[in-house]
């Protein structure tokens, strides 16, 4: 089954980054999968985001087309991203940062506070990873066991295993909030 | 050893050339192909390779000369903009024979045009810009995988005919990330070939040739006429897919043949006969794949990122205009598989203009 | 006194002429050059990358490797190659036209990164090759077949002087000499010695420009040529070492 993902924010927000853990997950438990990023001038001021998909499948062009879950980091990323989500699609929004906000009733809306989870999960840094807990666990795209070990091994790969105890409390408490 | 990774187009290609044992590399800094520069001016010197970041793309071209004159397997890439720059050097490293890889990114337009993805410089990098009669391979990737593999397979290309090979790609494939598979590090020895200009034993003569035919243009004509015409021979690669019994056969290559091949996918699911010819090569243009289809056939349909339809052209040719040809061209938009069903569509219907 | 043996280098012996002008330069400039690369030991290990144009008459005159790419591209050839090989000695040999006109590019950037290579640039004030055109060196004043009423400043720009452009570059070597003389002949030598030295001692980009007569299009004898490169050109481009720094 095709998983069309749009994650995106400021510049700055680790979007790519979050792109490339929710790839890495897919690719270490098995799918297929394509990350596209915008690039060159788009990345100047803005927006920043990076489109994943994930499938059991070839897949073939790797941009979307029918979002089924936006990750919004901020609220350009809604103004943006929110009317080509497709019915029943997810909407994840980043309520540290966007709140007062009316959204489309025919979509999945779920707030997470990643500040306050990263606070929780006592990893600053962790914001992101909480938002794939929650990402994970809401939409049932990939196991939490799979995408755990996987990003295990990516901070690892990335010498960055130091942060590997905190990236797991993150991913945890994201997860186990929903 | 062999390893698995998720990288970018470009970083794997680059990742790729080191590991097929090139280790010269110059080259300019532009959109969409910086990736390649930016990674390999890092990764190179950890290699043991050499990397200059040129005053223009033209001078890197020269450089890949002197440094392929010393037995180096060498690398520059650009995108089209660039690439019309390459071609004084792709000139020279046609007439003396020496191998060399090259890559464009394709990004859209004519004179600056934008930094998105297009296949606008199929004709530009097919049929040359050079002066003389320079020809060379070019290959079309259409994954990050196929980057990696076509890279080993582009240096052979290259040593068997001593002459250039150029992979075609473009912004899409160069920008995305895959799971790919990347082969071990190759040795490579810098003294294999007699060509090469190395450290002379006593009483031993050296080289003394340039940019043009010491033999004699007559001779010259003829050698690289047979060279042309062998490449030709050889070196077509293609990918057919359903097409003995299709009404219809997309002809694409790189990110528009993988928008074709899930265009067959559904079209077969509705029981409509669409196929696709995905080039590998762009030159040779894989004639020989056009003798697979169904000689029934209502027409080919040529999809790529153009304004012009630049392949078609070669397709008319590769059938010596026996097959209506039709187009799908999107310029900077990658082409959409339901777009290139309903076109197929409109063919078996009667109802598409022909290009 | 003992007298010195009048040998031509190994490297030169039983090759075809070289097809230059009577009173053109280039036959004493590779003269002097296999000479000095003879005599440091690189008569195995070395490589021009030669110009089109006059200068590359030499690509056949020598037994050692040569190789001749595009017009004004010789500088970054061999840097290609030395970058490959840095054990072998690599020099580039291009006129003015080459190095000033279409190369300057890489005049600039090779100088800027330094680059361990030698540079040698036979200024004749013209394009020789092509029937004596302007060149960026041509003088003020020089009538040559496109600035037939002579170069003028407001018309054609001003010649470039490579001492004045590389002022403060940080190169291993700059020096100006000249074939027109003995005594200035004997000085170029030196000159190339000295590139080549600090190119194999890894010290950097070196550049030899060296000035030469080119009587045919000059439309001058040869003597008249030698006489015009003292009243005039020596006046303009002055000879001598302009950077040279000691190796690290």
């Amino acid at each position: 089954m095709l998983k069309e993902i749009i994650c995106a924010g400021f510049g700055g927000q680790g979007i790519i980054t979050t792109g490339i853990l929710i790839s890495y997950c897919a690719f270490e438990t098995g799918s297929q999968f394509t990350w596209y990023p915008s690039y060159g001038a788009e990345m100047r001021g803005g927006t920043a985001n990076c489109t994943i998909k994930i499938s059991d499948e070839e897949i073939a062009s790797p941009l979307a087309k029918d979002i089924d879950i936006l990750i919004a980091m901020n609220g350009p990323a809604i103004d943006k991203f929110e009317s080509s989500l497709r019915p029943g699609g997810y909407l994840f929004v980043n309520s540290s940062l966007i709140t007062d906000r009316v959204y489309r009733n025919d979509v999945n809306v779920i707030e997470v506070d990643t500040a306050a989870l990263a606070e929780e999960a006592n990893n600053p840094k962790g914001a992101n990873i909480a938002m794939i807990g929650a990402l994970i666990k809401k939409t049932g795209i990939m196991t939490f066991e799979g995408c755990s070990d996987a990003i295990e091994k990516y901070f690892t790969e990335h010498g960055k295993a130091k942060f590997n105890e905190a990236n797991q409390a993150a991913l945890k408490i994201g997860y186990n909030k929903f | 050893m062999a390893e698995k990774a998720i990288m970018k187009g470009n970083e794997a290609l680059a990742e790729a050339a080191l590991r097929a044992g090139c280790r010269f590399f110059s080259g300019y800094p532009i959109t969409p192909q910086t990736e390649v520069l930016e990674y390999l001016s890092w990764r190179m010197s950890e290699v043991g390779g050499e990397l200059i970041q040129t005053e223009d793309e033209l001078t890197g071209l020269h450089m890949l000369i002197g440094a392929s004159l010393a037995g180096s397997r060498v690398l520059s890439t650009s995108a089209g903009p660039g690439f019309a720059l390459f071609h004084e050097g792709i000139s020279y490293i046609c007439g003396c024979e020496i191998p060399a890889v090259l890559v464009d990114v394709q990004r859209v337009g004519g004179a600056c045009g934008g930094i998105s993805a297009s296949q606008g410089d199929y004709e530009e990098v097919t049929h040359g810009g050079g002066n003389g009669d320079s020809q060379y391979v070019v290959l079309t990737p259409a994954s990050v995988q196929e980057e990696v593999d076509m890279m080993k397979e582009a240096y052979e290309i290259a040593e068997k005919y001593r002459n250039p090979v150029v992979i075609l790609t473009d912004a899409i494939i160069g920008q995305m990330m895959e799971g790919i598979t990347l082969p071990d590090f190759a040795d490579i020895d810098i003294d294999k070939f007699d060509y090469t200009y190395k450290e002379l034993k006593d009483g031993e003569d050296g080289i003394q040739r340039g940019g043009y035919p010491g033999q004699g243009f007559p001779a010259y004509a003829a050698h690289m006429g047979a060279k042309y015409k062998a490449m030709k021979e050889a070196e077509q690669r293609w990918e057919n897919i359903e097409v003995s019994d299709a009404d219809v056969v997309c002809v694409a290559y790189g990110i528009s043949s993988r928008v074709c091949k899930e265009a067959v996918r559904k079209a077969r699911a509705k029981g409509i006969k669409l196929g696709l010819i995905r080039l590998i090569t762009a030159w040779p243009f894989p004639e020989k794949a056009f003798a697979e289809i169904n000689p029934d056939c209502k027409g080919l349909l040529a999809v790529e990122m153009s304004i012009k339809g630049q392949m078609v052209p070669d397709i008319k040719l590769a059938t010596k205009c026996n097959m209506p040809v039709y187009g799908y061209f999107s310029l900077d938009v990658v082409p959409d598989a339901d777009v290139v069903v309903e076109t197929a569509e409109k063919i078996i219907a009667g109802t598409c203009e022909e290009v | 006194m003992a007298i010195k043996k009048f040998e031509i280098p190994e490297l030169l012996k039983d090759k075809p002429s070289h097809g230059a002008c009577q009173g053109c330069g280039h036959g004493i400039c590779w003269r002097i050059i296999y000479e000095v690369v003879e005599e440091l030991g690189y008569k195995n290990k070395h490589v021009i990358f030669h110009d089109l144009a006059c200068g590359s008459h030499g690509l056949f005159a020598t037994h050692g490797h040569a190789f001749s790419g595009a017009h004004g591209r010789a500088i970054p050839t061999a840097t290609g190659y030395k970058r490959i090989r840095p054990d072998m000695l690599v020099f580039s040999y291009a006129g003015d036209g080459a190095t000033y006109n279409i190369g300057m590019q890489h005049t600039v950037h090779t100088a800027a990164r330094n680059e361990n290579i030698t540079a040698i640039v036979v200024n004749n004030t013209n394009f020789g090759m092509t029937g004596g055109q302007m060149s960026a060196t041509s003088l003020i004043g020089q009538k040559t077949t496109s600035s037939p009423a002579g170069r003028d400043s407001k018309e054609n720009g001003n010649p470039i002087d490579i001492v004045n452009l590389y002022h403060g570059m940080d190169i291993a070597y700059l020096a100006r000499g000249a074939v027109d003389s003995v005594p200035n002949i004997n000085k170029t030598k030196n000159y190339i010695r000295k590139a080549f030295q600090k190119q194999m001692a890894g010290e950097g980009f070196s550049l030899v420009e060296i000035l030469a007569p080119c009587p045919t299009n000059w439309n001058l004898t040869p003597a008249a040529a030698l006489d015009r490169m003292e009243n005039e050109i020596f006046k303009i481009y002055t000879l001598g070492e302009f950077i040279e720094r000691s190796a690290k």
